[in-house]
């Protein structure tokens, strides 16, 4: 499909303001705790306070007597029913399969981390449940919590006692070469070896997560409206692993949601639980979290500990990557939390380069901590920042320009398809370009006089430049499949054209910011030549949808976009032959150009309009050769990822006599591939650099010794704010096409949070060691007390 | 409980409430005027800010009772009379200042309180003013560039899109 | 949160009267008490709200040339009206976010005495008077360590009175999380002598750095914190900075308050 950056009327590449802007902006936006049923009830939950306890009773006499109390559960009322399942089998490099803890509904005999539920107490008012919470009586006996994952990798005290270890798996990527790797690394004339944490994040969607369960007694049928960014997979997991409801019985609905960056893909207890009481009240039952307990609760990000070694010639020419890697599960498997530190990261172990040895060792642990699991990028930060600092470190061990460096060693345009030495093959780039486009747009060569004039006012004047790569619209379903997905990851659309000529296109992928109402029909308007805003994009219905798999690691378009495409495409040979027929043609003829169908050669057409009308109104209709109607469902199970590149600048100042760093530019130049609506892209790009800025300044989550989330809420978790930020100069033209889906699109979503953080990092050690400093690494996040002790160590 | 009674959006409102209500449960809940959001309860994310006798104020930290006979504006009320987008709205939707809307309430609302008392603020006095209305999707780009068009400001120096 | 009843008397005497009953308690602006209800961590039988009292509202200057700021005005006012006082308008100005000032009150903010709150330091660089219901308590006897206070059960603070310095300054360096002061530091200077008070830092609350003071009061300069320093042990350490990180940042604040004064 041709790219068209200059179109106007609303079509692929127009900048087309978002229509459901029109009700967030006026209140009327319907998120899952808007929604208020009759006779609803209200559900709350006793949640641990301590990491790690046996359970020894828990009585809930004197709650459920108190005022307005309807139900309370406990886990014993789960025990008979299925535990939340992990979505990815991997295993480790002996072959063992991974250890699979059951995950409850409510914990039963044991609680394992700070936030577990414990209980649940349905009332008819929020605050009477609260009370009832509170008149739980839990005799819950402490353990020691194991936190740290060095410490949990020993063992000691465990976490799921009937696995009898911490250690979830120990995977190798690819495991075949591993010995040439270490053999290449072992001969190297160069080696750098930097140890790194990627520090854990709380997601923080703005909208806490909220789920209301409606059972009705009559049909059967319960309604589950919820915080989800995949209602048929959250339906799936539901009904064939959690509570065994049949899926013709329960309708998953995610109305308006605010934000997800992952956190809702998954299946929480909590959704089970208000099912449950639903069917047993036979009245609705809501549940929305505090704050609190989405900090608690919520499955967190990142947290990986990792050595990553870089193996070059003297020239700089690189030779090797190997990486050892602890990730953190937390005490639970969360539905991907499996894949997110392998196949969503090692696989991106070569980054944009040319190396010929690449080798990941993976270790997931358990702990006593909340469960963790993909967050806006999912894995490939994570190996992003390992690739890019180290490289940054190299540079400057071997004196050379950082830029230069990564350049040298680039994948070059000519080389694609590109069999990387981690296992992907890459399908288009030009990484040149980009980092040409992203020299002059943060004016590198204007930087030593900004230095100057930063030095001036006592300020230490850094620049960071880097690479990214990432590969997202996961897929395809054969290959996962081998690899470990116990789901599929295509998508779906339907597009059903009504009879006046107005469309309502129904997709699997769910919006929740990214604005596929908008989007999307542009598209489709394209294909068929009419006026976008005749076309509705329905979504986050299970009744109304066809099984599509969501929104997640940047896939909506690439592939439900992709869906779209075929479904539309089948609506336009249908559309011929109606035409055809009309118009006394063969539909070989026909032409589709502006909504209207026209004979070849003649001025014979008729309008879309009109072949809308006619598949409804079929009278004197060919009946025996097409079927009457006009809507077609797709299904797009892609061949492979897409694979988004970039390169990323970052000029900061430090202060050194407090430490703080400040974002004085900031720049993005990514490829991805063609655009549809380059205003919501160059959106998707700021908010995920604004996170990537808040890991690597100032998001920290930190547990005590005992378990104790100590950054439990916005008091001590710091969420970037305004002032926190700059503007950012962001330019995404000239992409080079996905080479093997129909829109030739990439997917955009998750770039900025996966490109900046090392990019932020890098202008920080530049700043300070252009000051004088001897300082090669600081772990995120640089916070002003951080970089502060950095510089105010013994020796540097 | 006890009876409060006031003007909600120029209308006049009444309930009964408990001690502990507060603003925002009563106008989410009694009034169902579910634009006044809940990010937070620690008085920080914002998305709950509302307009009590003409002053931004989080309604997740004010009592009900708190704002007996208090003059209330909420987002619900601040589109133009012939139900189109008022200058600040309309200059979040032509900036992309919004993603998923659940912070959008609470800074079209401190905005207004903002131009108020600024009416032409610097790209420095907006980002400080927004201190308390956290966005998690936009990275505040297009929000602060948003302010700048609805205060008549020149935005085309600011990145492109 | 547990429920209680609300009452909003219109005088001081009807508060002091109401914040007799059992478990009472005195509500001001509530930005700090409401989010602590909401955590169950308190259980007020009735709260007093002191907002409605109109002889607690407002800033007016004394005979004694003072600045009178009543108990229950909010900071955005003191910003709007302390003009005579530029150093605490300033300071009012930056307390929170602007929502936040709105409602959140001088004396609710003096009365909790949240270690890391801007108004301590303010009231206690000033040499500022603490007037209740039943006394007046000067600012270096009235703070006693973090939420700690000389007021007595039921005591509430009506107004507050700052003497007017020739020059002063309020510098913050904010906790990024939260954007309450990871330090702060009100340096004022008066005829006899300069004040400095330091929030956010110390184990013990907001407290003078008397040695700063008496260099400053020799030599009101940027150079003259010379040498000075102040130890890491007793500062409040935490995920966002160590004892040593405060002490420092305490003579760096001080350092640019005492340049933004002059």
């Amino acid at each position: 499909m041709p790219k068209d950056n200059t179109q106007t009327d609303g079509g692929i590449g127009a900048s087309t303001l978002r229509r459901e802007d029109i009700r967030f902006l006026t209140g009327e936006g319907m998120y899952t705790d808007d929604i208020q049923l009759q006779g609803q009830t209200h559900a709350v939950f006793a949640r641990s306070d301590v990491a790690n306890g046996v359970i020894k009773s828990i009585d809930t006499s004197v709650a459920a007597a108190m005022p307005g109390v309807l139900a309370v559960f406990t886990g014993a009322d789960f025990a008979e029913v299925g535990g939340n399942p992990a979505g990815w089998l991997i295993n480790s490099r002996d072959g063992e399969p991974m250890k699979e803890p059951k995950r409850p509904v409510l914990a039963h005999g044991k609680v394992r981390h700070v936030g577990d539920a414990y209980a649940a107490v349905i009332a008819e008012t929020r605050a009477q449940a609260m009370d009832a919470v509170a008149a739980i009586e839990a005799d819950i006996q402490e353990l020691p919590a194991v936190i740290n994952m060095a410490d949990a990798v020993k063992g000691g005290s465990l976490v799921h006692d009937e696995i009898e270890t911490n250690v979830c798996f120990d995977w190798g990527w690819i495991e075949d070469n591993r010995a040439a790797t270490d053999a290449a690394i072992k001969a190297a004339p160069h080696v750098t070896t930097l140890e790194l944490v990627n520090n854990r994040l709380v997601p923080n969607a703005m909208e806490p997560r909220a789920s209301t369960a409606d059972y009705n007694k009559g049909t059967g049928e319960y309604t589950l409206y919820t915080t989800s960014q995949n209602p048929h997979l959250t339906r799936l997991l539901i009904s064939a692993f959690v509570l065994g409801i049949p899926e013709n019985k329960l309708r998953v609905i995610a109305p308006d949601v605010g934000g997800g960056f992952g956190s809702k893909i998954y299946h929480y207890g909590e959704e089970a639980l208000v099912l449950a009481a639903s069917k047993k009240l036979k009245r609705p039952v809501r549940w929305t979290a505090s704050r609190s307990e989405s900090f608690l609760t919520d499955a967190h990000g990142r947290d990986h500990v990792t050595k990553i070694e870089l193996a070059c010639e003297k020239d700089g020419t690189f030779i090797a990557f190997r990486t050892e890697t602890m990730a953190n599960v937390g005490a639970y498997l969360s539905n991907f939390s499996t894949v997110t530190p392998t196949f969503l990261h090692g696989t991106l172990m070569a980054g944009n380069y040319t190396v010929p040895n690449v080798y990941v060792n993976v270790k997931a642990v358990f702990t006593n901590t909340a469960p963790v699991d993909a967050y806006r990028g999912a894995g490939r930060p994570e190996a992003t920042y390992s690739i890019e600092r180290v490289i940054d470190m190299t540079a400057r061990e071997l004196g050379m320009d950082p830029v230069e460096l990564r350049r040298m060693n680039f994948v070059k345009p000519d080389q694609y398809p590109y069999a990387s030495a981690a296992g992907l093959e890459y399908d288009s780039g030009n990484y040149d370009r980009q980092m040409d486009k992203l020299e002059a747009m943060i004016d590198r060569d204007g930087f030593e006089a900004r230095r100057i004039e930063s030095a001036k006012n006592g300020k230490l004047r850094g620049l960071g430049l880097n690479a990214y790569i990432e590969a997202c619209g996961i897929a395809p379903s054969n290959l996962v499949g081998i690899l470990g997905a116990r789901v599929g990851l295509y998508d779906a659309a339907t597009v059903r054209v009504n009879a006046t000529g107005s469309l309502a296109v129904m997709v699997g992928a769910h919006s929740h910011g990214q604005g596929h109402e908008t989007a999307f029909p542009q598209i489709v308007a394209d294909m068929l030549g009419i006026d976008p805003e005749s076309i509705e994009i329905v979504h986050g219905d299970t009744a109304k949808i066809p099984f599509g798999m969501g929104t997640y690691g940047s896939r909506s378009l690439a592939v439900c976009g992709s869906a779209m495409v075929r479904a539309t495409e089948k609506i336009i040979v249908k559309a011929k032959k109606i035409a055809a027929h009309m118009l006394e043609a063969s539909d070989a003829d026909i032409e589709l150009v502006d909504g209207q169908f026209t004979v070849a050669g003649t001025d014979k057409s008729v309008s879309f309009g009109e072949v809308a009308l006619k598949a409804y109104i079929p009278h004197q209709y060919p009946i025996e050769d097409i079927e009457p109607g006009l809507e077609e469902t797709a299904f797009y199970d892609p061949a492979n990822f897409t694979y988004p590149s970039g390169a990323y600048a970052c000029e900061v100042e430090v202060d050194p006599e407090t430490g703080k760093v400040t974002i004085e530019k900031f720049a993005a130049a990514d490829d991805f591939g063609n655009i549809i609506n380059p205003m919501i892209v160059t959106g998707q790009v700021h908010g995920g650099i604004g996170q990537g800025i808040g890991q690597a300044l100032i998001e920290q989550t930190s547990y005590d010794s005992d378990g104790q989330l100590l950054s439990a809420s916005y008091m001590d978790y710091a969420m970037p704010r305004a002032d926190d930020m700059p503007f950012y100069q962001v330019n995404h033209d000239d992409g080079t096409p996905c080479t093997h889906n129909p829109l030739g699109v990439k997917g955009c979503g998750e770039a900025g949070a996966i490109g900046s953080p090392p990019t932020v990092v890098n202008a920080v050690i530049d700043a300070l060691q252009r000051g004088g400093k001897n300082i090669t690494h600081i772990d995120m996040p640089l916070t002003p007390s951080r970089v502060w002790d950095a510089m105010n160590a013994k020796g540097v | 409980m006890a009876q409060v009674s006031m003007t909600v959006n120029g209308k006049a409102v009444s309930g009964d409430v408990e001690g502990r209500t507060l603003l925002s449960e009563f106008l989410r809940i009694d009034l169902n005027l579910t634009g006044t959001h809940i990010g937070c309860d620690t008085s920080q994310c914002g998305a709950c800010v509302v307009h009590v006798n003409g002053e931004a104020v989080k309604a997740c930290t004010m009592f009900a009772a708190e704002a007996d006979g208090a003059d209330v504006g909420t987002i619900e009320g601040q589109a133009n009379e012939d139900g189109t987008l008022n200058v600040i709205q309309q200059a979040f939707q032509d900036h992309h200042g919004l993603q998923c809307g659940f912070c959008t309430p609470g800074m079209v609302m401190s905005t207004a309180s903002l131009l108020k008392e600024n009416p032409k603020p610097s790209v420095q006095e907006i980002r400080t003013y927004l201190d308390g209305n956290i966005c998690r999707c936009t990275g505040y780009h297009n929000i602060v560039k948003a302010i700048m068009a609805a205060s008549g400001q020149d935005v085309s120096a600011i990145a492109a899109e | 949160m547990y429920n209680f009843e609300m009452t909003r008397p219109s005088t001081i005497a009807d508060a002091v009267k109401a914040l007799k009953e059992e478990d009472a308690q005195a509500l001001g602006g509530g930005q700090t008490l409401i989010p602590t209800l909401k955590q169950r961590l308190a259980m007020p039988s009735i709260l007093v709200s002191l907002t409605a009292i109109g002889e607690m509202q407002g800033v007016c200057m004394s005979d004694a040339g003072e600045v009178c700021v009543g108990g229950a005005t909010t900071h955005a006012t003191v910003a709007r009206e302390a003009t005579a006082y530029p150093g605490l308008a300033a300071m009012a100005a930056r307390i929170g976010d602007p929502a936040v000032r709105n409602r959140g009150t001088i004396g609710g903010s003096l009365a909790n005495n949240d270690p890391s709150a801007c108004y301590p330091a303010a009231a206690l660089a000033s040499g500022a008077s603490i007037i209740t219901n039943s006394r007046e308590i000067a600012a270096d006897d009235y703070f006693q360590g973090m939420f700690t206070t000389a007021l007595e059960e039921g005591e509430v603070v009506t107004e507050v009175r700052f003497p007017v310095p020739e020059k002063s300054h309020y510098e913050k360096f904010v906790q990024p999380a939260s954007r309450f002061a990871l330090v702060g530091v009100m340096v004022a200077k008066y005829a006899d002598g300069v004040r400095v008070a330091v929030t956010g830092a110390s184990e013990s609350g907001v407290f003078r750095w008397t040695e700063a003071e008496a260099a400053l009061s020799a030599n009101f300069t940027a150079d003259a914190l010379g040498d000075l320093s102040l130890d890491g042990d007793g500062m409040i350490a935490d995920l966002h900075g160590s004892g040593a990180y405060r002490a420092h940042l305490v003579k760096v604040m001080t350092g640019r308050a005492l340049k933004a004064a002059i």
